[in-house]
């Protein structure tokens, strides 16, 4: 029986970072004290990217652009954040994936370590079900709304993270373990309330991560049969600059082993961070490493990983430390709110047109839609988007000539673009145009995060899964793929 | 083989309502006004049509469907009428329902007529578009202006042009017809503008500003057709005849197939091509007088000279700011002002264009009559560059 471990990883990080001096300068006459915590930036998802949006490009940036993931039969989607209540939120990002329809699914939520909750959940599930290599992908997301002048505005960063897990190819294997479940609230957010209702800092500080923390090392480092001074990296999300250090050290943990928790590059992540913070480490990480996660929420849940040899042998495609130097600054406040909708911005009469979607259309179509699955003639190889049962070059009558062709994994060029001030845009102008793919296929699409981007034709672009568009009097999301440089200039 | 459409069928008479804002009517006014107009000019009485054809295209602010409105607005005497919607070429294709009619014999008489009233839409531009279930889904959150401003980037490319030499020919493309437009007392904007105001004028969408973009307007235009030996009988002498009638609809091999490169409309070409075959014109830059096109944005009518063998491949900058398509050119073009200045009422446009030419070959267009033109086109088109159905009519006199 093989063990069952850590397979793959991977993050995703909005390219936005809101530049936290901004904000805190916006509101200095009402909030002066938030000076002091206007230190770096925060990852700040676009108007049209959400928990499953980010969900996506974090598993794809795990999985890589294989074609064949059929090795994958289950994904958890764990999220305080998720865009669905009763629409299975795993379930589209499974899609997206073109994952087998046969696959188990489950959203996972309820607490800030639902991240890790889920990660226990996958490994105890795979080695039950599937002994000999079933592979569950862990996918946690996070982008919370947030008060205008709150600490949380400042604080909290959207990403995510997933956590491939299965039998083969283990390159990090699970040694240790221990949860903890206490109704601590040091902060909550009822079922349909946009934020967050805070305790004092001070207490959820002390009686908080300062107890229940250092008692999770100290049960997972018993559990695993490991020393303190055994553990090289110790992932420890925390709200509180300099606390993670500290409950390190009074658990008996190095100083040097405590991980950069990213709260100035990145923020606070929410059901997100200790995924994306293990990402982030096991980028780094040499085989060996004992790697050791506290995550805190009405509780602990605690684990330590051991990486094997196989982890020099993998790497995800877009690296945390690439999306890290890959950030564009925002400095404009009033677009990060009005793209957030968080200001009830003049959207003007286009705003008005009925945006309803075809639910039986949608699942008709789910494939192309969702898999940005087009055909490819099964004798001539011509690749067309959408597919039909009628070829593109049929001159006769001939029907269903054609294969199913993915071009989600493709890249494309620009063969003619505009940016457009007139089209509905909480963040315009919009760009758009007609990319063709080399290997086959077009299509007119919108492009996304053309930031600082000097757009010519022939330009190359890749293919990201975002927010088409937003339904507002059904407060319905509907998601299609749009087109990205692939080399966008880095700051 | 077909026998084509040639000298088959000719305009009895035509009508064209003054185009513009026009609070003070409604759809069903401007098409008594056109219609007035044309039966007047035909000397004919109501009870003469046999059938009609109804270009009308906008759900939101329009008449509502089928061919009722049109009857009901005209009191028409219970004949055959046919609401037809074809993108923005309706009002062609009501021309060319009701030149078959005729053609065919199974109308002695019909009539064309188109209308749109966009002005009640409550802003300035255009309804919203709904085009189908399937689509929004998928295609771009886009406009017209910045589907057909692409075509600035693909001809770019393609040939090798400075985008600031492509700004300034199309920016002469603008000049020119409100420099037309303004002698026209039909059009919706008259007034002459200048180069700087175009290539200042606020970004649409790139690269097209506010003046590259064609107005927003009511109105109403109309065509009756018959025989040639009918309209003789009625007394009329100089006939102005249909010489071709093409229409070319995307199959989907610009917007799927990797061979369509994006600086042109291969509709147009194809509708050219057998419009002048049709209508037996070999050399169209020498034999075509005079032309209407469908300049809803200042780079469709430049490339739209190379896609109607007009100006050669890559030539059209060059002509146009050689004055080529000026009133005083050697091919003028838009020369009632197109719909630079007439806006484009959907469903009526592609008769406000052959009301154009009708009246140009006639000698009757006032200020802006070229000089004996005898054969004459229009180009109507719907949809987008990569996606789009046109019709190319070539329209002469009787037996030239």
């Amino acid at each position: 029986m093989s063990v069952i471990g850590i397979t793959g990883y991977g993050a995703y990080l909005p390219r936005r970072r809101m530049c936290r001096q901004t904000v805190a300068e916006g509101h200095a006459w009402l909030a002066p004290g938030l000076k002091g915590k206007a230190k770096g930036v925060r990852t700040l998802a676009g108007w049209d990217e959400d928990t499953i949006t980010m969900a996506v490009e974090a598993c794809r940036n795990c999985l890589g652009p294989d074609d064949d993931r059929s090795r994958i039969g289950a994904i958890y989607f764990a999220s305080t954040t998720p865009v669905f209540m009763d629409r299975l939120n795993a379930g589209v990002v499974a899609a997206a994936l073109t994952l087998n329809e046969t696959i188990r699914a489950s959203d996972i939520g309820g607490s800030r370590r639902a991240g890790a909750t889920s990660l226990l959940q996958a490994l105890d599930s795979a080695a039950a079900n599937n002994p000999n290599g079933g592979a569950a992908l862990v996918v946690a997301s996070e982008s919370r709304k947030t008060r205008a002048a709150s600490a949380q505005e400042l604080a909290y960063g959207d990403a995510a993270a997933c956590i491939e897990v299965g039998g083969e190819n283990v390159i990090a294997r699970l040694v240790g373990r221990h949860i903890m479940t206490v109704d601590f609230v040091d902060r909550f957010r009822a079922a349909n309330t946009p934020y967050d209702y805070s305790w004092e800092e001070r207490w959820a500080r002390d009686e908080g991560y300062g107890k229940f923390v250092p008692q999770a090392i100290a049960a997972v480092l018993k559990d695993a049969n490991l020393s303190a001074e055994q553990i090289d990296k110790v992932i420890l999300p925390c709200p509180f600059r300099g606390l993670a250090a500290k409950l390190a050290a009074k658990a008996g943990l190095s100083s040097d082993a405590v991980a950069n928790d990213h709260a100035l590059d990145c923020g606070d992540l929410g059901a997100a961070n200790a995924l994306t913070l293990l990402a982030a480490e096991l980028e780094m990480a040499s085989p060996g490493d004992k790697i050791l996660v506290a995550d805190f929420g009405q509780g602990c849940e605690a684990f330590i990983f051991e990486t094997t040899d196989a982890i020099a042998q993998f790497k995800p495609s877009r690296t945390f430390s690439a999306q890290i130097e890959n950030g564009v600054l925002e400095t404009n406040y009033l677009r990060y709110l009005t793209m957030r909708g968080l200001i009830d911005w003049e959207k003007g009469p286009k705003a008005e047109k009925d945006t309803r979607t075809s639910l039986s259309a949608l699942y008709r179509n789910r494939n192309m839609l969702l898999g940005f699955i087009g055909g490819r003639h099964k004798e001539t190889g011509e690749v067309q988007f959408p597919a039909s049962r009628i070829a593109l070059s049929e001159a006769g009558h001939e029907i269903d000539a054609l294969e199913p062709y993915k071009l989600s994994e493709k890249h494309g060029e620009i063969l003619s673009w505009s940016a457009d001030r007139t089209a509905l845009s909480p963040d315009p102008p919009n760009y758009y145009g007609m990319i063709t793919f080399p290997e086959g296929g077009r299509l007119m699409m919108d492009f996304t995060d053309m930031l600082n981007v000097d757009v010519k034709t022939g330009m190359a672009m890749r293919m990201v899964f975002r927010i088409k568009e937003v339904d507002a009097p059904r407060d319905y999301t509907r998601y299609f793929w749009k087109a990205t440089p692939l080399s966008p200039p880095v700051r | 083989m077909a026998t084509g459409i040639k000298d088959k069928v000719v305009i009895l008479g035509a009508g064209c309502s003054r185009f513009g804002e026009r609070w003070d009517c409604s759809a069903e006014d401007l098409l008594v006004e056109s219609f007035t107009e044309a039966i007047e000019d035909a000397g004919i009485e109501k009870k003469d049509i046999d059938a009609a054809w109804f270009g009308h295209h906008d759900d939101m602010v329009g008449m509502g469907k089928g061919g009722a409105p049109l009857s009901v607005a005209l009191r028409l005497p219970n004949i055959a009428v046919t609401r037809v919607e074809n993108f923005c070429a309706g009002g062609s294709e009501a021309l060319r329902g009701a030149t078959y009619a005729v053609a065919s014999g199974a109308a002695d008489i019909a009539l064309a007529i188109g209308v749109e009233k966009l002005k009640d839409v409550g802003y300035g531009g255009l309804p919203p578009r709904y085009p189908g279930g399937l689509a929004p889904m998928w295609a771009p959150s886009g406009s017209n202006a910045g589907n057909f401003a692409q075509l600035a980037s693909a001809y770019c490319s393609k040939h090798g042009v400075d985008l600031s030499d492509l700004k300034r020919a199309i920016a002469h493309v603008s000049v020119k017809s409100h420099a037309n437009g303004a002698k026209n007392p039909k059009a919706h904007l008259r007034r002459e503008i200048t180069m700087d105001q175009v290539l200042n004028a606020g970004m649409i969408a790139e690269p097209l500003g506010l003046y590259d973009c064609c107005g927003v307007s009511d109105g109403s235009a109309a065509a009756i057709v018959t025989t040639p030996e009918i309209a003789k009988s009625l007394g009329k002498t100089d006939l102005v005849a249909i010489k071709a009638m093409q229409l070319s609809v995307s199959n989907g091999f610009e917007s799927q197939s990797n061979g369509w490169d994006g600086s042109y409309f291969h509709t147009t070409r194809i509708a050219a091509k057998k419009a002048y075959a049709e209508a037996g014109v070999t050399e169209p830059a020498k034999q075509i007088n005079v032309m209407e096109v469908h300049d809803c944005f200042s780079v469709t009518e430049l490339v739209t000279m190379e896609d109607l063998y007009i100006s050669p491949q890559g030539g059209a900058v060059g002509d146009v700011l050689d004055g080529r398509y000026d009133a005083d050119g050697t091919n003028p073009c838009q020369i009632d002002g197109g719909l630079k200045c007439f806006g484009h009422p959907i469903g009526a446009s592609g008769l406000r264009m052959l009301y154009e030419i009708y009246l140009q070959l006639l000698g009757r267009a006032g200020d802006r009559q070229l000089q004996s033109p005898s054969i004459g086109l229009t180009h109507n088109l719907g949809g987008e560059p990569s996606m789009n159905i046109c019709s190319v009519n070539v329209i002469g006199l009787h037996g030239g």
